[in-house]
């Protein structure tokens, strides 16, 4: 089912200051494809959450439509709407068993779509099937382990066969290990049975890995929406390029001057078109190349090796962060007590953003 | 180690002595003074050992009276007073505007002397010279005929027992309970939402059993409540209950003890007895059959 939202908004009583509106939602505008796997990015506190209850009804938008496929849902109230929803902390119903909290949703069905028992019964098998937690149907969910437990929670979203599944966070409260497991786990799902499901996560790994578009949110507002592999070799503005990717992209103060690029003294890359101005330099850690001769000089700090590749820690006078972070093959070698270090930049790994507005440009 | 121990013996030491004098002592004085056939006040004597005393209460009419009294009391007022609470704590969980005053008002009942209310109740119902009360006013207008609720007909005095009853122990069952809807995870709420539940499906199959350690606790302690019902009596009917007919055990118990025609220690030990075995009994019937339908998380 594609999932279309138009000029949604949702503005909130701000919960802190009286008469204060707070507006979590600002303006989205977004078409969700058919059957895709989409990941809902951004920090904690974006609106991601707000976007979801809105998608899910259980809140109304303030302004905007929300359409599945071509009907119009925005006014259906969330048990109407066909969706199934996995909350982050699961929200199994802890008085009951793993089947009967699977088999809810089925026992609110009415007029013709009532089920019986037997297939109630057979329903919530084949559903458990899918999420490989079939033998597990009488316990409760305390005797369950927190990724069994979020099995049941997907298997509980998925048995009425929902137009669209919208998962909360539904990684965040896993181990890391598991984290992993379950986020394959999560896509091959998605791929058996084809829902168009949104999920949210504050963790780009995780969006990136698994999605196959991403939105990136911030302050209520979508910054971009693409292909996990797009947005990250495009990113649309500094926030973007920050947020995804680690280790994080090295920002630098810089400026263009008659087609070139100097950071500090240096003219490091040629831009060819450019024309002068100050701007928010952005070179991803795999951007920069070793080279005795480069153009970009950094002051070493130290070496850490990762095996298959080294990471550069060094220092600049014009970075904006902490340091700077380069990853480079372990074929380069270091001198101990070298003190300076000098790279070439791969052109397409290097972005340019407006110093006022941060666009890129 | 051993030294440790002295210290925590003498730290306890105050309490228990406190309890071993007004606990454990007149326990065990109870049980003795139940046995003793016609003890005699005065000299401290008794004829024999037995359970004669059981037999003499138990086939007092007053004693059946006051038994009678309780168990109703009893029957009605702890289903519905919890009843009640429960819908009004639903009603107050599910209104933003005005909660907190409602909260309070609901609540006063709490706070208020059980003699003032009594008092209170005095007006509403009691017919004097003056006046019939404002509640046979009521039920002129309505062109009903006036009814005595203090002296009259026994129907009419158990009904204003059990309201007033019912009334003074909402309030603190109101707040109990309130806390514990407050205490439920909203998500349950959302997520029942969106699997299409309808409200009364909510209620029954995860609101109940959420909060249902809650109403089990008051449910006990409800019977506990109303099977020592006295004090309400008195406010409402005056000292001299048997004579009114709306006597209860722990009534009984206390006439026999202080009471015009009191000074037998003897019935009134065999009486409390028999109460504490009633009370137990029911409170372990409520145990056994609840422990299938209460769910602890």
């Amino acid at each position: 089912m594609k999932v279309v939202l138009q000029n949604l908004t949702k503005r909130f009583q701000s919960r802190h200051k009286k008469g204060e509106i707070v507006t979590a939602v600002n303006n989205f505008n977004f078409e969700i494809p058919d059957g895709q796997l989409i990941g809902l990015l951004g920090p904690s506190g974006c609106g991601k959450s707000t976007t979801l209850n809105l998608i899910s009804g259980l809140e109304t938008p303030t302004e905007g439509r929300i359409f599945f496929g071509d009907e119009d849902v925005t006014e259906l109230p969330p048990e109407e709407r066909g969706v199934g929803l996995v909350f982050q902390n699961y929200a199994l119903y802890p008085h009951l068993t793993v089947e009967e909290n699977i088999i809810f949703p089925l026992q609110n069905l009415k007029g013709d779509k009532k089920m019986t028992k037997e297939a109630m019964h057979q329903k919530a098998v084949e559903t458990a099937k899918l999420v490989q937690i079939d033998s597990l149907m009488e316990r409760k969910p305390k005797e369950l382990s927190g990724g069994q437990q979020q099995r049941v929670a997907i298997a509980r979203a998925l048995v009425k066969i929902p137009r669209v599944l919208l998962l909360d966070e539904p990684l965040s409260n896993l181990d890391a290990r598991l984290r992993l497991q379950t986020r394959e786990e999560l896509r091959r799902i998605q791929r058996e049975t084809g829902v168009t499901t949104i999920f949210v996560t504050h963790d780009q790994e995780e969006a990136m890995s698994i999605s196959d578009l991403i939105i990136v949110m911030k302050d209520g507002a979508v910054h971009q929406i693409g292909k996990p592999q797009d947005v990250y070799d495009e990113p649309a503005n500094l926030f973007v390029a920050q947020f995804l990717g680690t280790p994080q992209i090295n920002v630098f103060s810089g400026e263009v001057r008659g087609e070139k690029l100097y950071i500090g003294e240096e003219a490091v890359l040629d831009v060819p078109g450019r024309e002068d101005r100050e701007v928010w330099v952005g070179i991803r850690p795999e951007g920069f190349i070793p080279d005795g001769n480069g153009p970009f000089t950094c002051n070493m700090d130290r070496v850490e090796v990762m095996g298959r590749d080294v990471s550069v820690v060094s220092t600049h006078p014009k970075m904006t962060g902490r340091c700077v972070r380069s990853i480079v093959s372990s074929e380069n070698r270091f001198e101990p007590g070298q003190k300076t270090v000098r790279f070439r930049l791969k052109p397409y790994k290097v972005f340019l953003f407006d110093r006022e507005s941060e666009e890129r440009v | 180690m051993k030294k440790n121990n002295l210290k925590a013996w003498l730290y306890l030491l105050p309490a228990i002595l406190f309890l071993g004098v007004f606990m454990v002592y007149p326990l065990i004085d109870v049980c003795v003074y139940s046995v003793e056939e016609n003890y005699n006040f005065a000299s401290q004597s008794f004829t024999g050992v037995g359970l004669g005393n059981f037999r003499f209460v138990l086939s007092d009419p007053y004693f059946v009276q006051a038994l009678k009294n309780t168990f109703l009391i009893v029957a009605i007022t702890v289903p519905l007073s919890t009843g009640f609470a429960l819908l009004i704590s639903l009603g107050l969980s599910s209104i933003k505007t005005l909660r907190n005053a409602f909260q309070t008002i609901y609540f006063l009942p709490y706070v208020t002397n059980t003699l003032a209310v009594g008092l209170v109740f005095m007006i509403l119902f009691k017919k004097t010279a003056y006046s019939d009360g404002m509640v046979n006013l009521l039920i002129n207008k309505l062109g009903g005929s006036s009814v005595d609720f203090i002296d009259g007909p026994y129907w009419a005095k158990m009904f204003v027992m059990c309201f007033y009853t019912i009334w003074i122990v909402m309030p603190f069952k109101i707040l109990i309970l309130t806390s514990a809807l407050a205490s439920v995870n909203q998500d349950y709420y959302k997520a029942a939402k969106v699997d299409g539940a309808t409200n009364g499906r909510i209620f029954r199959k995860i609101t109940l059993p959420m909060i249902s350690p809650t109403v089990f606790y008051l449910i006990i302690t409800g019977f506990i409540g109303a099977f020592k019902a006295y004090s309400d009596e008195v406010a409402l009917f005056g000292t001299n209950l048997n004579a009114a007919g709306m006597n209860t055990i722990v009534g009984y118990v206390y006439d026999m003890l202080y009471g015009d025609s009191g000074g037998y220690p003897s019935y009134a030990a065999a009486a409390a007895l028999i109460l504490f075995a009633i009370v137990f009994t029911i409170t372990y019937i409520n145990l056994t059959f609840s422990k299938n339908k209460v769910q602890y998380m």
